[in-house]
């Protein structure tokens, strides 16, 4: 819940409800990206941006060599494989 | 910073742990007074323990397990909230999973679900809305719970329900701040903690202002960290080089993650939906003034607690878990009595047992049983 889980955004779902889709290690989901999104620019330049996905939703951008990099260690502590069973089996998804 | 690049080499590792038994050295801590360094997050709690780096340490440096960890911190009174709601037969309780394993008065949410309670599992508090969405007969209430790193889910959730009119949606608000705990802790007499590891997910949404307290009225470094090993290591030399020098300064070294103003957006949504709930109960420490968040009257239609004119209950801690204890540094999980005996993974008594960014639970799994700190 607290820890995080880095996932790259593929495309923007709904501009106006500002939900994205995000790539975490080939399981999609939707997340909101409102904490992330500038203001000013279109949603559409966070498309391929790496972001750091808590419960559902995009809080933070980190670049992509440090977000491969995390998903390494994160993979070999396998708290990945937990974070991702929750998010495939979750009741309302 | 100097360690962008390399502080994630292994090798660095051991570069790191030289280096802090150096200054330990030279500040000339000992076994029996060692330096006392409180990891605030349960996930850097998790990581000391997975990495063993609490035993890669000279003798003379202690980690103390903090209360941040909010499954740990939450009160029986709260899970037999929970549970009661849960029993409507016309309520869905949707929560995060390590909530639903939490011992209450009565039992879990686990438990109550086993005796035909609609609990459902989510990842996000989204799914709870889309819950709704697809249940417009039933009412779908999620416990929401967790620190500023999740109490912007819960505040964009509600602030979605209210755009989409969903009527049958509410929260059970137990949502906390780190802030008022820290405070508190510091000003109990004998919290003999000499430095602070920084919370990274919380910091990513409130910065590092918040911090500045410590170092200023409590004299006390405090440094943001990430949750690698190598970030805890690169995090904890940074507090002790602070001590060396005789500093007291908010350092961040997880600046790849978190700006030090924060998150604006998130603390935005926040400061929209919640004010403060000046009577808040942590499991272990009591009451503590204005550490809780509630949600404000204009979004009182989504208060659980309002919704079914809910009375809370209020239940002692477990007289014989020293959860207290551990929370605030003063022992070590092994010397509680019931730990590894009354109070397993298996079967949890105290809330440290539970999560695995619990003290308890991350001692009991890579440490074992018969081990006296």
């Amino acid at each position: 819940m607290c820890l995080g889980i880095p996932g790259r955004i593929t495309a923007i779902v709904d501009e106006q409800a500002m939900l994205a889709e995000v790539d975490v290690s080939g399981v999609r989901r939707q997340v909101d990206v409102l904490c992330v999104a500038q203001q000013g620019k279109p949603l559409a330049e966070l498309v391929g941006a790496w972001v750091l996905v808590h419960v559902g939703f995009a809080m933070s951008r980190i670049n992509e060599a440090e977000a491969q990099e995390t998903l390494r260690l994160l993979a070999s502590m396998n708290e990945l494989a937990g974070e991702l069973d929750a998010m495939r089996n979750s009741a309302g998804a | 910073m100097q360690f962008v690049k390399e502080f994630r080499n292994p090798h660095l590792a051991e570069a790191l742990l030289a280096q802090i038994n150096h200054v330990a050295q030279r500040i000339g801590c000992t076994r029996k007074r060692p330096v006392t360094v409180m990891e605030v997050c349960g996930g850097h709690t998790h990581t000391i323990f997975r990495y063993g780096l609490d035993r890669k340490l000279p003798d003379n440096i202690e980690f103390a397990h903090g209360p941040g960890c909010p499954v740990c911190v939450l009160p029986k009174g709260r899970i037999e909230d929970a549970i009661a709601i849960a029993h409507r037969p016309d309520v869905i309780l949707a929560t995060f999973g390590d909530a639903m394993r939490v011992p209450g008065g009565s039992g879990s949410l686990l438990q109550a679900r086993a005796a035909g309670a609609d609990v459902r599992m989510v990842y996000s508090p989204l799914d709870a809305l889309a819950l709704a969405r697809a249940n417009p007969e039933r009412q779908v209430v999620f416990f929401a719970l967790g620190f500023e790193t999740t109490t912007p889910s819960t505040a964009l959730t509600i602030l979605r329900a209210h755009a989409e009119n969903i009527s049958n949606f509410s929260i059970l608000c137990q949502h906390i701040t780190i802030i008022p705990t820290l405070h508190a802790l510091l000003e109990q007499p004998d919290f003999n903690v000499d430095g602070f590891i920084g919370p990274g997910h919380v910091s990513m949404v409130i910065g590092t202002q918040p911090y500045a307290f410590i170092a200023q009225d409590f004299k006390r470094p405090l440094v943001v960290a990430g949750f690698e090993p190598l970030d805890i290591l690169q995090s904890l030399l940074m507090v002790m080089k602070q001590i060396e020098a005789g500093d007291a300064r908010i350092e961040n070294q997880y600046a790849r993650v978190v700006a030090s103003q924060g998150n604006l957006a998130a603390m935005a949504a926040i400061e929209r939906v919640y004010e403060v709930r000046q009577a808040c109960e942590w499991r272990g420490l009591g009451q503590i003034a204005g550490s809780g968040l509630q949600l404000r009257a204009e979004w009182s239609h989504f208060d659980a607690e309002k919704r079914f004119a809910m009375q809370p209950h209020h239940l002692a801690d477990q007289e014989q878990c020293r959860c207290g204890d551990v929370l605030t540094g003063r022992i070590k999980p092994p010397q509680c009595q019931a730990f590894g005996r009354a109070c397993s993974p298996d079967h949890p008594s105290g809330a440290l047992m539970v999560s695995s960014e619990g003290a308890c639970a991350a001692y009991y799994e890579y440490h074992g049983v018969g081990e006296a700190a």
